[in-house]
């Protein structure tokens, strides 16, 4: 069992929980690899995904995650909610208790919401990204995308590179690291930064042509221009030319270096269509772990949380 | 009828006054003040064991009316004000519609003398609707009677346009309030820039918006001559900037708040949207400068921008919900509990920074407690013990960032023109 | 609450006896074992798969496929009971139209056996599912038996049977114990 009954940052988890939730994380690969990839462990359970915010990708991760569990899903998305026609998110929060969910995976574009539906609710909530703060389920896959591929996470040295300010993957990775004893490295141009990127955790390099030599894994992120007020740098092409992963750069890394982005990918500028595509290139590998980490996320979660019932 | 205040703490700097006296009134006025009076008929009031200071004023407060009734009014905010100890209120003019007419602020004036249960005095808008485009009728305010101007609430952007503000009010002595925000800087941030917008994912507000703007607006002053109160200063760069334009003799006043006085962003652990602040919470170094230049007498006045907020807007999520705190009721408890029952301040200090501070920076007519003085005074029980709960709060919205505090001391009676607005803590209808 | 030992019902040549019995008894039920393949139940019944097979290939000189299964994701009792260690499965073997043979250290209630038949159904459709057990407990609480058993023992509820077997325990060996005192 975890040791929190939320995961709304990966402040909820101790390392323990982390090598915990790998660890059946890797059970449930092996069901994905089946020909019947069911399972009927969470049968009569209701997840819902909240998701407030556009995204195809983690909802749907989700969702194949809840389903392979047997539990009944159910969506609530940006256009079907009512919280377009002003309804509060405690009203989300009242409405969605009423119909006595389990669990529920929020998206939201704003920070803090996951939390403020935790106070309000007694399912157990998943923040499945809010705002610019958290996305710890995301950072959970990288790792087991990382250990999967290289046999640790203790000692690796992980440069996150890219629009750190804007992204909550790296706001989840930073901690994850370092909860596992692996050094994260944030790397980007200063208008990319958080005020503070020290309070993470993460050593700050500005060139990636610096840090590049001793790193064992490159976590691109996406440039986020939605996000951003003014435009951070002054052209794509000069961004690729200093923070993206191309041909040369991954001949100039270690040769184990592995690259990965948490999607989708804005090919020819943060990463080459040849690096993308190279087999040190993880990106499916990730989406594959997505699935079996959210099914260990959610076993753990609604597993065993009457115990105490009986020995 | 004649009105005895037997054996309290008589307290105010203005006129040397801090001894246990007796105070007497008549016709709403202060008839004589001295040791063992007596009084023909009336009514006496037992003060001892309690601070008699001189009305307290409020120079920021958010009314709401005309245009949120549902969040405050003009009855339910001078309800709240007499509660916290207040004689009167300055009412901010970031209503809906503004306040940038003749005819808004006599509305006003009206429905305070109508259902006012302490004195208000209105501030009009500085620009057409607060837009920062063209001047509003300042003018016509002013012989409205408006006390101060100021596009509180967002503050005007661009230097030329305040710089034509500051100029125009010279000409009908009138004070600008600034709020000092350079929204540029500030773009869209809703906590301190620094660790705390880190850790929690949030957009930030640095620093360096308030003073830029501040630093401009004192520049300002040297160019124009124009009197200038700044609002709500958050940081301690802000204090820097005034205590050298203060040495420097420029007309230059300014209020903090009890909000950034007694919090800083580490309150802010998770998404409490009561804490969510324009200017936000800042470092405890900041808060640390902010308590220094009360102290020191660098800051003028402790104004509550009291900011009143429906429930149903502060439950959004923390960047939709709107900024601010509720503050009437607290703000003399907490002045208390935190400043002066741990002898950081005296009773005249509060006198000074509550009092007499507000009245001469927005340039209203002095209250004393001397013979002579209209009577508008606080009676304050600083042993009283006080839990800060939305049913304690008497104001419509009970939006307070202090909400499950427990403070010392209160205010037991106000006296407005003779007359009781709170009497043994109860406000009076 | 505490439990004390009250018997011990098989030593290490009871269970090697047992264990060869039954190697002999499927090979002979499915007339030979070229289409058997077994699957250990984690963790006991896994090892005890492997010292089957192992005595399968001495006397039949066959090797049959031997795979093992972590049921926890298939129990009925998710809501309060959470194995804290989860197990791969691995099953090297397809399933399909093969003689699976079951195998577990105790039979009780059936249930355990019962989550094992739905997870080797995941695979695919096997021609026939069979039971191999070292103990039989009783107290059953679904229609379930074993083809093989090695021993049978009476037990009362209170009690708990713990097999031990080198791989994991310091020794061979089956045992009862009985509750110590009061009730939970």
């Amino acid at each position: 069992m975890l040791s929190c009954k939320h995961i709304l940052t990966m402040d909820d988890l101790s390392a323990a929980d982390i090598v915990q939730i790998l660890d059946t994380a890797d059970s449930f690969s092996e069901v994905n690899e089946r020909r019947i990839k069911k399972l009927p462990t969470l049968r009569g359970r209701t997840v819902v995904n909240l998701f407030l915010e556009p995204s195809t990708r983690t909802r749907t991760s989700f969702e194949i995650a809840a389903k392979r569990l047997s539990a009944d899903g159910l969506n609530f998305t940006a256009s079907s909610s009512a919280t377009v026609k002003g309804e509060s998110l405690r009203d989300t929060a009242r409405t969605l208790s009423a119909m006595s969910c389990d669990l529920v995976v929020v998206r939201h574009k704003y920070a803090g919401a996951p939390q403020m539906l935790a106070e309000s609710m007694d399912a157990c909530i998943v923040n499945g990204g809010d705002g610019m703060h958290q996305h710890p389920t995301q950072a959970l896959l990288d790792l087991f995308t990382m250990r999967s591929r290289l046999g640790r996470l203790e000692g690796l040295t992980v440069g996150i590179v890219g629009d750190i300010y804007h992204s909550r993957v790296a706001g989840s990775l930073v901690p994850a690291l370092k909860k596992v004893g692996a050094r994260p490295i944030v790397i980007g141009p200063p208008t990319l930064m958080p005020a503070r990127p020290d309070v993470l955790g993460a050593d700050v390099v500005y060139s990636l042509d610096e840090a590049l030599p001793e790193l064992d894994v490159a976590y691109m992120l996406r440039v986020q221009f939605e996000r951003a007020e003014r435009m951070p740098f002054p052209s794509n092409r000069e961004y690729a030319r200093f923070y993206g992963m191309n041909g040369a750069r991954l001949a100039a890394a270690k040769p184990e270096m592995i690259v990965m982005h948490p999607g989708p990918m804005n090919r020819g500028v943060e990463i080459s269509a040849e690096v993308a595509d190279s087999p040190r290139s993880l990106v499916l590998d990730q989406v594959n772990a997505g699935v079996a980490v959210r099914m260990a996320v959610m076993y753990l979660l609604l597993g065993g949380a009457e115990s105490g019932v009986a020995a | 009828m004649a009105l005895l205040l037997k054996g309290g703490r008589v307290v105010d700097p203005a006129v040397g006054l801090d001894a246990t006296l007796d105070i007497v009134i008549r016709d709403g006025v202060i008839a004589e003040v001295g040791e063992d009076l007596s009084i023909p008929k009336g009514e006496t009031i037992d003060c001892a064991a309690k601070v008699v200071l001189p009305g307290l004023v409020d120079a920021h407060t958010h009314l709401r009316e005309p245009g949120r009734e549902d969040e405050e009014t003009v009855e339910s905010g001078t309800r709240a004000a007499a509660h916290g100890g207040f004689t009167a209120v300055c009412a901010m003019p970031n209503t809906d519609p503004v306040c940038d007419t003749g005819s808004g602020v006599r509305f006003l004036l009206e429905r305070a003398e109508d259902v006012g249960v302490v004195r208000v005095h209105v501030i009009g808008a500085v620009t057409r609707g607060q837009r920062g485009e063209a001047l509003a009728e300042i003018g016509d305010m002013r012989a409205e009677g408006a006390v101060a101007f100021s596009d509180d609430g967002h503050g005007i952007q661009t230097g030329g346009m305040a710089r034509i503000a500051m100029d125009y009010l010279k000409a009908f002595d009138a004070v600008m309030i600034s709020h000092a925000e350079d929204s540029s800087l500030s773009s869209g941030g809703v906590v301190n820039e620094g660790v705390i917008s880190t850790r929690l994912g949030l957009p930030g507000w640095p620093a360096a918006a308030e003073e830029a703007m501040v630093a401009r607006d004192i520049r300002l002053v040297e160019l124009t001559g124009c009197r200038l109160h700044l609002a709500h200063l958050s940081t301690a760069g802000s204090i820097a900037l005034v205590r050298d334009a203060k040495e420097r003799g420029l007309p230059v006043t300014c209020e903090v708040t009890p909000h950034h006085l007694f919090l800083d962003e580490e309150a802010l652990s998770g998404y409490d949207t009561n804490l969510k602040m324009n200017p936000p919470l800042r470092t405890a170094a900041d808060r640390e400068a902010l308590i220094e230049a009360v102290c020191d007498g660098t800051v003028d006045c402790i104004a509550t921008d009291h900011a009143p907020h429906a429930l149903h807007e502060k439950e959004l999520e923390f960047e939709l919900a709107p900024f601010g705190t509720t503050g009437l009721e607290t703000a003399l408890s907490l002045v208390n509990t935190h400043l002066v029952s741990t002898e950081k301040l005296d009773w005249a200090a509060v006198a000074r920074l509550m009092a007499h501070g507000p009245r001469a920076a927005l340039g209203l007519p002095n209250v004393t407690l001397a013979a002579g003085s209209v009577a508008d005074i606080t009676i304050v029980d600083p042993e009283a013990k006080v839990e800060v709960t939305r049913d304690w709060l008497v104001g419509t919205s009970k939006n307070s960032a202090f909400l499950g505090a427990r403070l010392l001391g209160k205010a037991s009676d106000v006296l407005i023109g003779g007359y009781f607005a709170l009497r043994n803590g109860k406000v009076v209808a | 609450m505490g439990y004390r030992m009250k018997a011990e019902v098989m030593d290490a040549t009871a269970i090697d006896r047992a264990l060869t019995r039954i190697a002999h008894e499927i090979a002979e039920a499915n007339r030979g074992v070229d289409n058997v393949a077994l699957a250990g139940v984690v963790t006991r019944g896994a090892s005890m798969a492997q010292r089957l097979a192992e005595r399968i290939e001495r006397f039949e000189g066959v090797a049959v496929p031997v795979g093992s299964l972590d049921i926890s994701f298939y129990r009925d009792d998710v809501a309060t009971h959470l194995n804290p260690e989860v197990h791969r499965t691995d099953i090297p073997f397809d399933v399909e139209g093969r003689d699976v043979v079951l195998v577990d250290d105790v039979l009780y209630t059936g249930r355990t056996i019962r989550a094992a038949m739905d997870a080797i159904m995941d695979y695919g459709r096997p021609a026939t599912i069979q039971l191999a057990v070292l103990v039989d407990r009783g107290h059953r609480e679904l229609p379930i038996r074993a083809d093989y058993v090695g021993k049978n023992v009476p037990t009362a509820r209170r009690e708990r049977v713990r097999v031990l077997l080198t791989e994991h325990d310091d020794r061979d060996g089956a045992v009862i114990y009985e509750q110590d005192g009061e009730d939970e």
